[in-house]
């Protein structure tokens, strides 16, 4: 999934970083525990945040995270803002929940596909049929 | 970007402040800095920013003061973490995920969730840590190129 699609799943705002949005993800992760953030963040995974502190920021820096999202319409500071875009990490802000925002995010990775493989065998069988 | 050469190494080192909290992961971030100017591997790099991190923010949460010592390899990165705190009474229990003795703020920052200690284990190749209560501990680590 690109960052261009989460933002429009989530029909977030960019805050910055509105250059790296065409960057491919590979992992999702919804936090407020930092060091399960660090824990768990492998290969290029956007974080998702109710944490709009200055720790969100290095955090993603230090363990390569390709985005973070804040949601239920929180907005960090314009200090934290300029951070991020200095760091190059992009920022967005959903007004969804977290809850929402997980769910609609696996969602649109993970069923999506599965549903157009579904529509595909069974053209396949009622082609089969005829 | 710099080549180190086999018998080169460089010498990073910071003054940490107790409860700074505005500035933790600086130091780190410098580490990271240096090492991605040497070209070591994104995945390495990554190994190190989070174990010198998580030092880092021990040494912010717990102690008075510390001093973080990177020793940059051409094969290895070494990092020492001297801290003048309370010192730990039991290391077997720090060590165990979900052990924390962090306050409640530290914890609506998102830390102190008891996973910094195996966040520093799983992220090394060598890992030792010493501690005497009252006077403070210290943390070596060493991650491979």
């Amino acid at each position: 999934m690109k960052l261009s699609e989460v933002v429009h799943t989530l029909q977030a705002e960019v805050l910055c970083g509105e250059e790296w949005l065409d960057c491919e993800i590979d992992t999702i992760c919804g936090a407020d525990l930092m060091s399960d953030v660090l824990a768990f963040a492998t290969g290029r995974t956007i974080l998702l945040t109710g944490l709009t502190n200055i720790q969100v920021v290095r955090t993603a820096f230090l363990s390569d995270l390709v985005g973070i999202v804040f949601i239920r319409g929180k907005k960090p500071g314009a200090d934290i803002i300029a951070m991020a875009a200095e760091k190059g990490i992009p920022l967005m802000a959903t007004a969804y929940p977290m809850y929402e925002a997980c769910g609609r995010l696996y969602f649109r990775q993970t069923q999506e596909p599965k549903r157009c493989g579904d529509q595909v065998e069974r053209q396949s069988k009622n082609f089969a049929r005829v | 970007m710099i080549k180190l050469k086999d018998n080169q190494k460089i010498l990073l080192e910071f003054n940490l402040a107790g409860s700074a909290f505005d500035l933790a992961g600086e130091a780190s971030s410098k580490i990271k800095r240096v090492l991605q100017q040497i070209g070591v591997a994104t995945e390495v790099i990554r190994r190190i920013a989070i174990s010198s991190y998580e030092a880092e923010m021990n040494v912010i949460i717990h102690a008075c003061c510390g001093v973080m010592r990177a020793e940059i390899y051409p094969n290895r990165t070494e990092i020492q973490v001297e801290d003048q705190g309370p010192g730990i009474a039991d290391i077997a229990l720090a060590m165990q995920e979900g052990f924390s003795t962090a306050p409640d703020f530290v914890r609506e920052m998102g830390f102190g969730a008891g996973m910094g200690l195996p966040n520093m284990v799983r992220c090394s190749d060598q890992f030792d840590i010493q501690s005497q209560i009252g006077k403070g501990t210290t943390v070596l680590m060493v991650i491979n190129h």
